[in-house]
Formats: structure tokens, sequence, C-alpha cells
């Protein structure tokens, strides 16, 4: 296997997209899903355990489970587990009582609260049956974090552990052959350049390994902050922010340079901190797994705008 | 840093000196430290609770869920479990400091404390065994993601209960939604209440037969198969046992978490999405009647980005780059040198020049942030972003020293 190239992540037709809290997760699976649509694919990108902050990624009204066309080829949607049980019976059980909508949410509620890795199910269920139902070319989810993403991956085996009979029993089969399929399913792991992130992606990359039988397609590396100075000129600027050579600049512009060096300083230094950690993860993630550089957005950080600059980097950085 | 009051007690505050983290670490008993991920919880709570333990000669745990590796080895909690473990002396020692109270340290085992809490509520010895080696149960206890959030303001109240602390300071799960660990009492309680559960230890054949809740059973049997309800079944007729102990045990919880002697410190950055959440956060608290002690503000970029002299030096540097170099390479050394370069020199202020606006932008979007701030606490700290890592009690100081105001 280790022989075979991987599957460029965009041929893929079912991507997670996860990550540790405050690492832009959110802003890495808009912008992939923008970035395919924008390759000509029909995409549908679905928020799960969303707190409803996708929409405004696009800068979109409110978004339901039932998906809507938020960009050019691009339609987006949020998961809703009572409402993918009802389409669930309805389209593939035929349960003689759908209709009466009291029994169906009694019926899940228990499922929900009492039997483990049903709300996951319905969920990597529905997903599963996007793809299956071949009417995208690719399916992008915002995934729960780094601490959750395992769990949902892994419900359809922790199922088949627990349920031997009975109709979610026929059904998990055929969603972990389309999630084992490296081809069809992969995971993109959001991190920064920063001490946690990096530790939890390392760890994830292990876990999705022995727990799942889904492929880390790839590593976003978010928010790189640029490098500032190449090696002489670095000599040059610690001459340069010298008390003596510090004094004559201010008196050639007539102010105060300290705090525009003071903050180039911190800059190299956070930098300089930062790839210390980028060296952990490279090492720490197999070398077949691609890791994918963002920069760091000095912008204000939030809707279609960044989100149209994050696609552009990931574009540049798939080769695009 | 600055302690300010909230402008609604603005004129009974006047008299009173203001609240500080200092005072707040003084007279609560439990602090809870919460907030969006990747904020800094952990350190903060780390590092409050440090300061505490320096400046009070209390005895003071800190309670964290997941802390990075190198910070676990600096507070002495090198394997998981729920031991908990003094720091030593030596690590205080190695960061120049002589604790006036003492330090401990205990970290999160979710499996562990469930099985515990069995131990504790079992009525017999066969239905414990019968529990824990239940299938459910482990994936429950193990994989249900709401029990993370209960076991550990359970954890803390068992800690609490013990008498062995003068202040505890917890650092909460990263949980899907903020507030989900406040409610996990309450949803506990309700779920051992709750008919569905009443109906679920009804003897199998009885349920078919009721018309009422037939078609309940017909839909869960064809999904999950009649053997799996099965075990379901009895899986929660172990349970029932100890419905009791686990509905009044999740009541004290909850009246802990109200209880006077606790206070909240949520914690966020300055970037827009984490803050929105925090106020969120901070806004329920009070709705709940929770005392909203302190907002921490971490990784706030230095005041120096934010000056309009700052940025005219920069634009200065870079309209005037060329002729600035020509004139700074003597003083740097001379032109064929390499220190005295006047092309590089010139991309260097060019670059410095850059790097200074660029920060700029993300600095006065931060202070816009701070300065729409929705909850004003009695005590906000701000603390400014750190340009390494932070894992090791020195460095815990110096981040305790600025929240400490």
């Amino acid at each position: 296997m280790a022989t075979d190239p991987m599957t460029p992540l965009l041929d893929r037709k079912l991507v997670f997209v996860t990550g540790k809290g405050g690492t832009g997760k959110t802003t890495v699976a808009s912008a992939l899903a923008l970035l395919a649509a924008a390759q000509g694919k029909r995409v549908l990108i679905c928020e799960v355990d969303g707190k409803g902050e996708l929409a405004g990624y696009y800068e979109a009204p409110p978004m339901a489970f039932k998906e809507k066309e938020v960009q050019p080829g691009l339609f987006a949607m949020t998961m809703d587990t009572e409402a993918s049980l009802r389409e669930y019976l309805k389209l593939q059980l035929h349960i003689p009582i759908v209709g009466r909508i009291g029994p169906v949410a009694k019926a899940f509620d228990f499922l929900a609260a009492a039997a483990p890795g049903v709300r996951e199910i319905l969920t990597v269920g529905k997903l599963c049956f996007e793809v299956r139902d071949n009417k995208w070319d690719m399916v992008v989810v915002d995934a729960p974090a780094t601490g959750h993403i395992v769990g949902q991956l892994a419900a359809p085996q922790a199922v088949n552990g627990l349920v031997r009979v009975g109709l979610i029993r026929n059904q998990t089969d055929w969603m972990l052959e389309m999630l084992s399929d490296p081809a069809i399913t992969g995971l993109l792991a959001v991190c920064t350049p920063e001490e946690m992130p990096v530790s939890e992606t390392i760890e994830l990359a292990t876990r999705v390994r022995e727990e799942t039988t889904v492929e880390l397609a790839g590593v976003v590396v978010n928010r790189v902050l640029p490098e500032l100075f190449g090696r002489n000129e670095e000599a040059v600027f610690d001459a340069l922010a010298a008390p003596g050579p510090l004094e004559e600049l201010d008196g050639l512009i007539g102010g105060d340079a300290g705090p525009v060096l003071e903050a180039a300083r911190l800059a190299v230094t956070m930098r300089r901190t930062r790839s210390t950690h980028l060296e952990r993860l490279r090492e720490g993630i197999d070398p077949d797994v691609p890791l994918l550089y963002l920069p760091y957005l000095f912008t204000k950080s939030h809707g279609l705008r960044t989100t149209r600059q994050v696609a552009g980097s990931l574009g540049e950085e798939l080769g695009l | 840093m600055a302690a300010r009051p909230s402008g609604a007690k603005k004129d009974k505050a006047a008299d009173a000196p203001a609240p500080t983290m200092d005072s707040l670490l003084a007279t609560k008993e439990i602090v809870v430290a919460c907030g969006p991920g990747g904020v800094g919880k952990t350190t903060t709570a780390a590092a409050s609770a440090l300061m505490a333990a320096i400046n009070h000669g209390s005895k003071v745990l800190v309670l964290t869920v997941d802390p990075a590796k190198r910070l676990a080895n600096a507070l002495g909690l090198d394997g998981i479990g729920n031991t908990e473990h003094k720091v030593p002396a030596s690590a205080f020692e190695a960061a120049g400091v002589r604790p006036r109270g003492e330090l401990w340290a205990a970290m999160l085992d979710t499996k562990e404390s469930w099985d515990s809490l069995i131990r504790q509520h079992a009525p017999d010895e066969q239905t414990r065994d019968e529990i824990l080696a239940n299938p459910l149960y482990q994936n429950i206890a193990g994989r249900f993601i709401q029990s993370h959030d209960y076991i550990a303001m359970e954890r803390l109240y068992e800690i609490h209960s013990a008498g062995e602390y003068d202040l505890i300071v917890v650092d909460t799960p990263p949980t899907r939604n903020a507030l989900d660990f406040l409610d996990a009492p309450e949803r506990l309680a309700d779920f051992f209440s709750s008919r569905l559960l009443r109906w679920l230890i009804v003897p199998y054949r009885s349920k078919l037969i009721n018309v009422a809740t037939k078609p309940f059973y017909q839909i869960s049997d064809r999904i999950l198969g009649t053997e799996f309800m099965g075990d379901i079944s009895e899986f929660f007729i172990l349970f029932q046992t100890m419905y009791d102990g686990f509905v009044e045990r999740s009541k004290a919880v909850g009246r802990l978490l109200s209880d006077r002697r606790t206070t909240f410190v949520v914690v966020s950055t300055l970037e827009a999405t984490p803050l929105r959440e925090a106020e969120f956060f901070a806004e329920q608290l009070t709705e709940r009647k929770l005392h909203l002690g302190a907002i921490v503000l971490n990784k706030v970029l230095p005041d120096y980005l934010q000056g309009r002299d700052g940025a005219k030096v920069a634009e200065t540097l870079k309209d005037r780059a060329e002729d600035l170099a020509a004139e700074l390479s003597p003083v740097l050394g001379s032109a064929d040198t390499e220190l005295g370069d006047p092309a590089q020199i010139a991309r260097v202020l060019t670059e410095v020049a850059d790097s200074y606006l660029n920060f700029q932008v993300v600095a006065l979007c931060e202070m816009e942030e701070r300065a729409s701030l929705a909850v004003v606490p009695d005590v906000l700290a701000t603390v400014p972003f750190f340009d390494t890592d932070i894992y090791d009690l020195a460095g815990l100081l110096r981040l305790g020293e600025q929240i400490w105001g």
C-alpha cells in the first residue's frame, strides 16, 4: 500500500475535515469546498455539530438539513440526526408507521441517549448515502473536532461490535466499505504550528490509523507566519537594532523606530518557536501524508472574502 | 491586567477596593476555567493555581483535563490516572520562587472516574461486577461524549467534599458546546428519571402488549435487532439499582456549581470567533445565576502595535528605505561588507516596516474586539502574547503575574 501514490485530495468523494478547536477547521473546510466548486465540481458541504457558523463563511442565510446552493455549484447543509433518522426510515426501510412523528421522535431520543454510536452512525450514514447517490462529485464534511472525530469515524465498527443483527447492522457493512476505500474517502486534519495543536494532530494520526479504516489524506498547517529575513538579513537587522545604529535611525526619520523593530523581533521569535513545532509535526506524521501550508492572514478574519483567500492558497498548495 | 468595576456597580463599588484576580483566588474555594478551545484554558488554570499557592500560603489543587505533555511533566503528572500529586519543591526552585503554600496537580481520567462512581453506588458486588463488565457500559464510559462533561464536575465535587484543599482550580474539558458541562448533572438526572428509561426496564414481553409503546419498540427492534434491545434493557435494569444515588449526587454537583464559594473564569483570545463564544458563555453564566468572576484574555498582541506613530514610522521606513540605507551603511560597516550593503539594509527596512503594518491590522482588530466586549466582568485580565511556549513553572509564573494584576 505504501508504494501506491495517494489519491489526490480533490479526487476523493468524501472528505472529513477535523482539527483542534481554534485552528481554523471550519475555515479550511469551507475553503476546500469552494475550491472544488471553482474547479467545476458539484459539491456538498455539511456542517456536523456546528453552531451554525458555516453559513457566515459564505455570507449565506442560516442553513438547514435540506441542502441549499450557497455559491455556484456549491451546496451547504447542516446535520440534524433526527431528520437523518426520519429520512432513513422513509427511504430505506419503508417502515409503515412513518408519518406518525411521535414514536419516531421517541425512538430517536432513546437511540441517541442510550445506544452508543447511533447518533454517529446516523451522521456518517447520511453522508455515505449522499456519496452513494452520485448527486455530488465531492462531499466535504466540517466534522467534529480532533477529540471527537475518531468516535465518529469508528462508529460503524463500534456498532458492528455491539449489534449483531437488525437493519442498522445491514447498513454498516457498505458504509465501512466506503469509508475504508482511500480512493473515495479521506480525512484532512487542520492544525496550527503550535505545541498543543501539533501534539493533538500527531496523536490523531495514530488513532485514525489504529482505530478507524479511514485514510489520513493530508494535514493542513494553518496560519504559517512568513519568513522575515534570510540569514544575512537577520545579521543586518540585529546590527540595526543595536543602541547606536537605532539612535542614528531615529534621528534620520525624526521618530521612534523602536516599536517597529521590536515588532519585527517578535515576529521572528514567533516564527522560530513555531518552526520547531513544524519539524515535530513532519517527524510525527507518515512521510506519505502531504502537509499543506496556509499563510497567516493579516486581514480581518471572517466572511466569504477570507474563505476565498484561503481557497486560493489551498489551490496553490495543491498545485492547481 | 487592568481590573475595573463593571459599569453598573461603579457607584456602589467606589469605596471598596476593586476586586482583582488576587482577591478572587483568595476568597473562593472553586475556580472553574472555561471557554472555547485553543485559547489557553489549561495554562491559565495552572498559572492561577500557581499564583495562589505562591502568594496565599494555601493548599491549592489544579485539576486539568488534557495538559500539553511538557506542562504535565512540569507539574509532576507523568502518567495518567486520577491521583493527586504535589508539585515538587525542585520545580519551584528551578523557577526561582518559594511558595508560601502548596501546589498539587491531578489529571482527569474519565474511565477510572466512572468506574469509581459505579463502585460507590452499586448496591452489591454482583451488580457492580456485571455493570463494569457490560460492553454497553464500557462504551458509555469510554466514548459517550457527554460522560466527559459530567465526570469532570463529579470529580470536582468529590475532591471538594473531601476537604483537602483551600482552593481547587479546574480546567474544563473541550466540549462541543462550551456549556455542556454545566448542564451535564441535570441531564444525567433527567435521563435517569425519563419515561423512556422506565419503558426500557419493563420486562420485554409486556412491552409488546402495551398499545402506546408498541410502535416505539417495533421501530427500535427493526433498527437495532431484538438481541441488542435485550442487551440494552439488561444494562439499564442493572443501572436502575443505582438511580437514587446517581440522581442525588448529580443534584449535589449542580448545587456546588452555584454555591457562593464557586466562581467561573472565562478564558478567550481577542479573535472574533472564540471571543463571541466566550461572550455567549459569560452571558449564560449570569443567566443561570452562576458567578462570573473574571474574563482572562490571552495572547493579546502588545500595545506598541496599535499606535499611529508606529505606523507613520513604518511608512517612512518603506518610502525612504533606499536613502536611509545609504545613510546607515557607514554606521553598520562599509558598502562592500555584508552588514553595510545598502541594498540589503533597504530590504531589511522594508521587511520590518511591512511586518509592523501587517501585525498592526491584527492588533487594531483585537483592540476593537476588546472595546466592544458585551459583558464587563469585575475582573478583566489581559495577558500579552508570549513568543515562546509555556512548559514549565517559570513560564506559568510569567503568565500568572500578568493575570494577577
